[in-house]
């Protein structure tokens, strides 16, 4: 056991650039996890908690935000406890909810291949596969309840993948060595989704929950230090409306949609955490965003979205782009042999084309700064502004294989993959190698919360990817699905009680000045939105907003990169408040209006992670400072500077405060990752 | 490449609605259709004028929000050489110069709400109706505890592939919805957790089924082959033999 003391100063270094752009505040910890054996806390902690008598429970309103893994769960959950639950969406039903694109499976430490796993093995995956940044006590809570998800849903009807015999099979899965990936073909996210939205409209039908789908929250409703309610805009008729509660859980999902181009759905934001923030809640870690290295790459301006493929095509293909500039318009099969990089197994012979996600997709982009990426010529700006194009993708070979193989071999394992990139491309990829290019994917940063999942706002309660909590600086595969449903079935339910048992609490409503504040600024809010009547789109804003994080807080960040964006964040979010075009009115069904909102709060949120990416003077995990790396170009970590949880509490007009959450380590040894 | 969209304009449900004509230019074939729908909506932003309504997510066909009848057919399935949806459909599907013609789905069963925006929301009360298996959170037993077997749960699989799109009420001349209602009684009815609720439900569903509005099946399978996931058709043949069963026992609706 090692436990690793925190810097107290050791950020406060003169010379460090981002100590211009925030102020330190006092270090924070987690009050909640109690201090037994690691073993023993989660169950102690259940016995800790406050209960609140059955009969009681139908005057206790919980509103919940999202429909997803974690939040179809929780109103789920709640709502068979006998809660009185208020369920909010943007979509037009809860079933559509971005959980449901997730493709390869989830993990649960059920250890039927007789493997080695157990709770501890898959609570050490999870820590080292997150950089060794999360919080321990939650991540050994994750492991443990990991097996009664698997028998929900099962019990629900989740058609997972099974064996001739009738039991369910499993899969092994990136960065573990055991076989403990539960699955349902390429749509695990899309069946568990189907099972908690089932639950779900049971409650409905039962006069528990009550869903309003359509419904956006534009705002947090703060009463007497609580967070008490929400203010939502209808989307279909723009009444702008309050709703109030004892308790508000937020299950938003994650930020990527930052980029622009992301692999999230369209309408992902950073709305309702942000507006959270802005009312006290603390952001953890806003600059760990995961990056997956196969997806499709951009076709051009219009390309509204990525589409990601699953990474086990890595095993069969092979990566390469032309030695020679000339050769990258060619057709790839005229390119002989000889005038091939096949670079990752150049750079990294032991590990070829297997290295981790991260160096994957930095090399990538190496290779297309270089000027020898293939595919189409996409327009964008260099680090000084100047426009440019650049070739973004690289290829994907699979005519070794195939050779290897036969064709019919590779159809088996990866058929509806190609059929996919088929369909998206028009390239058949038994003809024609693949063009691949990175892609971010996930946010493993979130709203702080500590181990009951609440937020640094009393009665204010986070799930699921909208959190911090589990995965550090990088996320294993198959453990988002994990985390959604332990928070949402297990977790939450077992933890908001304690809260809750001292309500109902006094009544909040529209009348009380914090309800009439939060609907004058959103009102206040839309109204400068309509009025502005500039000359650009909203979706050009975005599309800026996003080439710059992508370039300066991407792949790879320096210390003059995101200085450079910070910069270009704020001018291009005043020239929005002046210039933007937002069409028609507040009272229809306005999608530019929705837009318009989403990217306002990207603009203000994109400069936070600048600003944590800067002041994280390592890397870790999804965060790879270039001036931070070993000999062989991997993440070179600080323990002795950064082994702490970054919570950014809201500045307003001032500069943001970074609070301190040391991660204590006692339970795990510490160690740099290796793929030597 | 040069395209001209007719596309169905229409204010809110009560409004008059019409196609109007636009033009566009330099969409290029690697274009998905929705990403040609945005560039329309940025030309008439440009233009100050409003732009068209349309439901869309994921875009990567799996969420089940997009979804607009085109050239006569439900996400264009005419137009592709593949099952798709309205988002997974791209440009090279048309030809340079291409005239096409974009409305909403059209049934009973589902009220406009402006342009290609539909209320599908008799959908989520058809599964309130019965479409789940009520086991509460925390009192399932071990998932091993009862095996299903592999050729039932993969047909259990095939029908819960459903996306909830709607493409085959608005393909149905009936606007029915049974193949959506269908892919949940078969995919419940395949597992043995299913099988406590399983004539109950069936019946219940239908119920709530005919209480939206939705017509009646005739069997002509225009809804099986707009399908983006492929629901098949004899799913509506288990619906119907699960529900004569069901009419000789007393649970459900």
């Amino acid at each position: 056991m090692t436990t690793t003391a925190p810097a107290k100063k050791a950020a406060v270094k003169t010379g460090d650039p981002a100590l211009a752009f925030y102020r330190l505040g006092a270090d924070i910890s987690d009050s909640k996890a109690p201090d037994v054996d690691i073993e023993k806390m989660w169950k102690t902690r259940q016995f800790q908690a406050k209960l609140v008598n059955p009969s009681n429970r139908r005057k206790l309103t919980v509103i919940i935000v999202g429909t997803g893994l974690a939040g179809g769960a929780a109103a789920a959950t709640l709502g068979e406890a006998g809660y009185n639950v208020l369920n909010f969406c943007y979509q037009d039903s809860p079933r559509r909810a971005h959980s449901i694109a997730a493709q390869g499976g989830i993990n649960a430490a059920k250890n039927y291949r007789n493997d080695n796993d157990s709770t501890q093995r898959l609570f050490y995956d999870t820590v080292k596969g997150g950089d060794y940044r999360a919080r321990e006590t939650n991540v050994y809570r994750l492991a443990e309840v990991s097996a009664n998800i698997i028998d929900q849903c099962v019990a629900q009807g989740v058609p997972f993948a099974r064996e001739y015999g009738g039991l369910l099979d499993t899969r092994s899965f990136g960065g573990v060595q055991v076989q403990r990936t539960f699955y349902a073909r390429g749509q695990t996210g899309q069946q568990l989704l189907i099972g908690a939205y089932q639950a779900l409209e049971r409650q409905i039908a039962a006069g528990t929950v009550t869903m309003y789908t359509r419904h956006e929250m534009v705002e947090l409703i703060v009463a007497d230090g609580k967070a008490r309610g929400i203010v939502t805009r209808n989307m279909v008729t723009g009444a702008v409306e309050s709703w109030f509660a004892d308790a508000v859980v937020l299950a938003t999902g994650g930020y990527s949609n930052l980029f622009y181009l992301s692999t999230n759905a369209m309408g992902c934001n950073v709305t309702a955490g942000w507006r959270a923030h802005r009312k006290g809640a603390y952001f953890g870690n806003p600059c760990y965003t995961q990056i997956h290295p196969t997806c499709i790459p951009v076709h051009g301006e219009t390309q509204s979205k990525l589409t990601l493929m699953s990474e086990s095509l890595r095993n069969d293909g092979r990566i390469w782009v032309p030695k020679k500039v000339e050769d990258c318009t060619k057709d790839p099969r005229q390119v002989p042999e000889a005038d091939r990089d096949y670079y990752l197994e150049r750079i990294y012979p032991a590990f070829g084309n297997l290295v981790p996600r991260d160096i994957a997709s930095r090399q990538a982009k190496n290779m297309c700064d270089q000027g020898r990426g293939v595919g189409s010529a996409i327009a964008e700006k260099d680090f000084d502004g100047n426009p440019r194009e650049v070739r973004r993708g690289v290829y994907l070979d699979f005519s070794d294989a195939i050779g290897r193989l036969g064709k019919k071999t590779i159809e088996a394992r990866y058929g509806n993959l190609f059929d996919m990139y088929l369909q998206i491309t028009g390239e058949n990829p038994y003809e024609m190698p693949m063009r691949i290019y990175p892609a971010v994917h996930y946010a493993m940063g979130g709203l702080w919360v500590d181990y009951d999942l609440q937020s640094s706002i009393t009665g204010l309660y986070v799930c699921g990817e909208a959190n911090f909590s589990d995965h550090g600086a990088n996320r294993l595969g198959a453990s988002a699905l994990m985390q959604g449903l332990a928070d949402g079935y297990f977790v939450l339910p077992n933890t908001i009680n304690d809260y809750l048992s001292a309500g109902p609490f006094p009544k909040v409503d529209a009348t009380h000045p914090a309800a009439v504040e939060a609907l004058d600024a959103v009102k206040g809010r839309i109204e400068k939105l309509l009025s502005i009547h500039g000359n650009r789109s909203v979706d050009s804003f975005h599309k800026e907003l996003g080439a710059i994080m992508w370039e300066f807080c991407g792949m790879e960040r320096t210390a003059e990169g995101l200085q450079i964006a910070i910069g270009r964040i704020r001018a291009l979010r005043e020239e929005f408040w002046t210039n933007v075009h937002v069409t028609g009115v507040n009272e229809d069904f306005n999608q530019a209006l929705e837009r318009a909102g989403r990217v306002a709060d990207f603009l203000e949120f994109g400069e936070l992670m600048c600003i944590d990416a800067l002041h994280r003077r390592e890397s870790c995990g999804g965060h790879f400072r270039a001036e931070s790396q070993t000999e062989e170009g991997e993440a070179l970590r600080h323990d002795d500077e950064f082994a702490y949880v970054a919570a950014w509490e809201y500045g307003g007009e001032d500069k943001p405060v970074l609070h301190k959450e040391p991660l204590v380590y006692k339970f795990i040894e510490l160690k740099q990752r290796s793929y030597k | 490449m040069k395209i001209t969209l007719n596309i169905w304009r229409q204010a809110n449900a009560k409004a008059e609605g019409h196609l109007e004509r636009y033009q566009l230019d330099g969409v290029s074939e690697d274009m998905s259709f929705l990403e040609t729908l945005d560039m329309l909506n940025e030309q008439l932003t440009t233009e100050d004028k409003e732009p068209v309504a349309f439901d869309q997510d994921c875009r990567e066909g799996i969420c089940g929000m997009c979804g607009v009848v085109i050239n006569g057919a439900p996400h264009g399935r005419y137009s592709s050489s593949v099952p798709t949806t309205t988002c997974q459909l791209h440009m090279r599907s048309f030809a340079d110069g291409a005239e096409i013609t974009v409305e909403p789905w059209r049934a009973g069963g589902f009220p406009l709400i402006k342009d290609l925006v539909v209320d599908r929301s008799a959908f989520d009360r058809i599964i309130q109706a019965g479409g789940f298996i009520s086991v509460n959170t925390g009192s399932a037993p071990e998932a091993h505890s009862v095996p299903a077997p592999k050729l039932e749960s993969d047909r259990a699989f095939d029908n819960a592939a459903c996306i909830g799109c709607g493409a085959c009420v608005a393909a149905c001349p009936n606007g029915s919805a049974m193949l959506f209602t269908a892919a949940k009684i078969t995919h419940l009815a395949m597992l043995p957790q299913g099988q406590p609720e399983r004539y109950s439900r069936v019946k219940s569903m239908i119920a709530q089924h005919d209480a939206e509005g939705f017509g009646g099946c005739t069997n002509i399978g225009e809804c099986a082959s707009v399908c983006p996931k492929e629901i098949p058709l004899e799913s509506i043949a288990q619906l119907n033999r699960d529900l004569m069963k069901s009419l000789f026992r007393r649970e459900g609706k």
